[in-house]
Formats: structure tokens, sequence, C-alpha cells
């Protein structure tokens, strides 16, 4: 898998399958980021667990905390790692002594490590590095775009209609539509004050 | 297996805009409300406190500006953007995010003259201290950057003069001095110049100029490349920092690399308050959708009428960028290879009153204050927009006694040929 860019087509199939997150490094705290995603994504349907050891009792969104992914005791399909890249190896190797095994490892924006990515996919789970789930669902749904963000989609299909107000549907119809400069540059300044 | 990526024509008629989910509308209906109903209380909470993606009240966001939003940020490969009321609402609110009173922008001195005031006059007023560096000696903004500088303002073509800047070079200047690059890209549009793919941060536009390209709708535009770290050294807080109204969000870490945009809207846009009208939106909306096969015309007509004056006995000299032999003809090849525009001056041998007497002869070319729309349009600053300046802040400036400026529609370009001479010889 090329991990500089997905096509969406590998991001909606992902989001469209899955259906219980481990979100490791979810904060209670209501204006961090991973708060935010795991609110966003419990309200699409998803059964969300929230895992970090510092906040084992309290509960998220009535989301009892757990410390680890042991701790779950049940399959889940997804673990979404909102921990820095210097992090993400112990969160992998974890995840790889499962039973059964998530479908996917997704690492957040910010979020990349090339090496635990290939252990991941040497067993066969999919594997999505710097991006966030939030942002590409509301992306692949078009939501985002009331934000004036380039969804980077195009589609002359009728979307099908929003639930619950304004929700919009992932299951829409849409082709590529674009690129941005962004990722590309980032990358570069990074190699450059490094 | 990547996207296929749709071309810059695909973009100008699809981004951003699909059919109604709820009346299969297929042109982008004018959503011309104030305000958006809320599910329930905590719908409204997580749409204040920026959880959720959504519609409050239009001063901060409506779903037709949005479409107009995320056409222009794919059509110049953004990563988001923002519609305000004018051009120079965009340049205002971008500052906002990145300046306060006693800071210092780099500014080349070729701007458009109504830029040259705000920041002249408004922005000192705002304690907004500005240097300005001459973009055809790049060691100029090297010099004018100190400590305080946040960031360098340039012109991708530059009005009245219809020069072209060497974008790379000043992109390097800024990459060094670690502020972000501003582009305003209106009188190239993103069809002919895209200056992000070139090393700038942000672009902004006056959307009333070629991308509405009618004359009939004022809008402006502020386009994040989502390029730049704000967080790298603290030094633009309104993005790296806890956001108090926002209950301690941190913009940056929030919205990554559309973060500037957000900004934009939600601490600038919300208090400055020049929001843009959704009729405006839809006007804009719908020049776009035309922008290529306008802008080629305009530039195709604009090299044939400079050529045609060239040419002409009462011409004592034609400043296009498209001209062989033009001083910044190299750079009109390396940036704008398409067209180098359609906004352009040239000067008369009979000095002031030739201009004064072209001016009133000319009957198709009206004679008025804005550029790029379809008509074709024609000023004489120096009886006009810069009448009040003595002759050596007129010449500094641009707008020498013998200067006239065109800005070429998308008529036959032998009947803007044949006024231009029957007027000259008139």
């Amino acid at each position: 898998m090329n991990h500089d860019t997905y096509p969406d087509n590998y991001i909606r199939g992902i989001l469209n399958s899955v259906k219980s997150i481990a979100m490791v490094g979810a904060s209670p705290v209501n204006v961090r980021p991973s708060y935010f995603a795991f609110k966003y994504l419990a309200e699409r349907g998803y059964d969300m667990i929230p895992v970090n050891p510092g906040h084992v009792g309290k509960s998220l969104l009535g989301k009892p905390f757990v410390a680890s992914l042991a701790d779950i005791g049940r399959p889940i399909d997804m673990v979404d790692i909102f921990r820095n890249s210097s992090h993400i190896m112990p969160v992998v190797e974890e995840a790889l002594r499962l039973s059964p095994l998530p479908k996917v490892i997704w690492m957040q924006l910010g979020a990349r490590d090339d090496a635990a990515a290939a252990k991941a996919e040497a067993v066969g789970i999919k594997v999505v590095m710097n991006r966030c789930p939030k942002i590409e669902y509301g992306r692949l749904s078009s939501e985002i775009s009331w934000m004036g963000v380039n969804s980077r989609t195009l589609s002359s299909k009728r979307a099908p209609m929003p639930t619950q107000g304004m929700r919009l549907s992932l299951n829409r119809m849409s082709v590529g539509g674009g690129e941005t400069a962004a990722s590309d540059r980032a990358a570069k300044n990074k190699t450059e004050t490094t | 297996m990547t996207d296929r990526l749709p071309g810059f024509s695909t973009l100008a008629v699809h981004a951003g805009a699909q059919p109604d989910p709820t009346t299969g509308a297929r042109a982008t209906p004018i959503y011309q409300t104030t305000s958006f109903v809320f599910n329930d209380a905590d719908h409204a909470a997580s749409l204040f406190g920026l959880q959720s993606f959504g519609n409050i009240y239009t001063r901060i966001g409506n779903p037709t500006n949005a479409v107009l939003e995320e056409r222009v940020a794919a059509l110049e490969g953004g990563t988001a953007a923002l519609a305000v009321a004018s051009g120079h609402a965009a340049q205002v609110v971008v500052l906002q995010q990145l300046m306060k009173p006693g800071d210092e922008i780099v500014a080349a001195r070729k701007l458009y003259g109504g830029s040259i005031n705000q920041f002249t006059h408004a922005f000192k007023s705002f304690g907004w201290n500005v240097a300005w560096a001459d973009p055809d000696e790049i060691e100029s903004f090297e010099r004018a950057v100190t400590p305080h500088t946040k960031a360098i303002f340039i012109e991708s073509i530059a009005n009245p003069s219809g020069s072209v800047t060497d974008i790379e070079a000043i992109a390097a200047v800024a990459r060094k001095a670690g502020v972000p690059l501003i582009v305003d890209n209106t009188l190239a549009t993103p069809y002919l110049i895209k200056p992000i793919d070139h090393g700038a941060d942000i672009v902004v536009h006056s959307l009333t100029k070629f991308l509405g390209g009618h004359g009939n709708s004022l809008g402006g535009i502020i386009v994040d490349g989502g390029t730049f770290d704000w967080s790298k050294d603290n030094k633009y807080p309104m993005l790296s920092e806890p956001r108090p109204e926002y209950h301690g969000i941190k913009i940056q870490e929030t919205f990554g690399n559309f973060a500037f945009a957000i900004a934009c809207r939600v601490l600038g846009l919300r208090d400055l308050g020049p929001a843009l009208s959704p009729f405006n939106a839809f006007m804009i909306l719908t020049g776009i959708e035309t922008l290529p096969l306008r802008m080629q015309k305009h530039c195709d007509n604009a090299k044939a009428v400079a050529e045609f004056l060239a040419g002409h006995p009462a011409v004592a000299s034609v400043n296009y960028a498209g001209l062989p032999g033009d001083k910044y003809n190299n750079l009109a090849r390396k940036y704008a290879p398409k067209g180098a525009g359609a906004v352009f001056t040239f000067s008369l041998k009979g000095g002031y009153d030739a201009g004064v007497n072209l001016v009133s002869n000319l009957r198709l070319f009206s004679h008025l204050a804005n550029v790029g729309d379809t008509r074709s349009l024609v000023i004489h600053p120096a009886s006009t927009t810069h009448s009040q300046l003595d002759d050596a802040a007129k010449v500094k400036s641009g707008a020498a006694p013998d200067v006239v400026r065109l800005s070429i529609g998308i008529e036959d370009k032998d009947d803007l040929i044949a006024d231009l001479d029957q007027a000259l010889g008139a």
C-alpha cells in the first residue's frame, strides 16, 4: 500500500465495513481532537471503545475506558491510534497479539510509522496513516464541504437524504476531485528541517 | 491504484457542487437565509463548539457560499477556502489572524492602488506596519524582513502594470524568514497561475474581477494552501494557542492542514463580519463555470490589442508581459504560459491631454474603475483614481500623466482594435 495517498475507495471501504473502533489515546477532555473524533464517530453509529490507562474508572460519552486493547475482551474491527509517531509501534504490537486480529489499524493525523505499518500489513491488516477518520468521513460524505473544505470529490449523483437533520451519508457516489500541494509540501518541509 | 485527477475545466464546473439531496436541484440553490435550525441542544452545542460540521448563521457560513469556497479551493489546489464580501475584506481577515499591533508585513510596492491605501492607512491605524519591497529586486524583500515580520504579500500579476512576479524567488525568502507568503491572484486567476504550486501558503482574490467575470457582484476569497506550520515557533498564537471563546481549543491542532481557513471563519469572519451574500456567491459560481473559456479569450484578445497598440504611431510604449521583448516576458512564459492576463497599461505620445481624449472618444470600451469584466474597460489613472497625487507621485505609482490602463474583455478583437484605432486618430 502506498501510504502517501490513499484512493477514496480504500478509505470509504474501511469506514463502511468496520463497526467497532477502539480509540487508543482517547481523551475525556471535551476540547481535545480525540474527543471530537470519538463523539463524531459514535454519533454515526460506530461502536466506540475508549482506551487510555490514565482514565480507567471514568467513561467517555457513556462508554467505560479500558486500560489496554487486551482488556476490551471482545473482537474489534479497527484500532484508531491517537498517539505520536514514536508511540505507535507498541500499540501495533499489542494489536497484533489480539485474537481475532483487528481488520484495520488507523494512525491519526500527524502519526506515521512505516515499520509498524509493514508488520500489520504482513498479517493482512489494512493500514491508514496520517489521516483522521472524522475528517475522512466528513470529506467522503461531503459534510466537511459546509466548512469550505476541499473534499477532493466530485459527484453528479443525488446524495442519499440526510439523516437526523444535517448528517450526510458516506454512501455517496463520487470521483476524485483533484489534489492539494499540502501533504507534499509538509513532507518536504519536514525533511528540510530535520 | 490512485484516483484519476480531473482537469481544471472539470473542476471549474463541478467542484463543491452536487445535486441537492432534498430537492434534486442540479444548479446550486441560493440559500438566502440568515440562520439554520438545530436538531437539539446537543447538536447546537457541538456546532458552536466546532465539534461538528454544519451551518449555524450566514455570517459564519452558508451552503451556497460553501460551494463557492470549495470550488475556488479546488481550482487553486488548496485545502479549504473562505468567501467574504470583497477582496479588501479577504486581506483584512487574513492579516487579523497573523498580526498584532507592532507587527510588520513586507509587501510588494507594485500592488493594486486600493490595497496600497488599505495597507498604508487602515492597517497603520491598527498598529500593523508595512515595509515596502520591490518585486523587481528580490533582495529588497530579504532586506525588509525583521524579527517582527509576520507575512509577505505580493500580487501574482500586478495591477495596474500587468507585470509578472517571480513567486518562487519570493517564496524562498518567506520560507527562510519562517513566515507565510500571501499572494493576491486576482488578475491571473488559477487558470493562468496557481501560486500554491509555486510556494505560496495563502491565496486571496477579489472575486469581483475575472473569477466572477461579469462585473455584477462583489466578493473576495481566502484560500488556505495547507502548507504552513502555524505552531512551529509560536509566532501565530491565534492558531497555536488555546482559544478562550471555544473552551480552549487550539485551532491548528484541531483542524490540521485547513486550520488557517477555519481561523479566518470562526475568529475573523465571526468578529469582523464581512460576510458574502449568498446571492453574490451564486452569481460568482455561475461565472466560474466558464472561467477557462473566458480567461483564454481575455488573454488572446489582450495580446492582439497589445500588438496593435505597439505598432500605432500615437503610442509611446506598451507594458504587456505577453509581448516578446517586454521586461516581464520571461516571467510570463514561466508562470503564465497560457497568457499574460488581460490588464495592462500603455502610454501616449500626446501626454495627459491625449489620455483624456482617448477615453472620451472610445465607443465600446467603458470608462470605469474596475477590471476583469466581460466588457472591455479603460481608465486614465492620472485624471481619475490617481488625480489627487502630484506628478512625481503619479509616476512612481505607475500612473504617469500619459498612462492609460485597459482591461480587455471577450468581445471580438477586431472590434476592440477598430474602436481604439478610431479613438487614437480622433
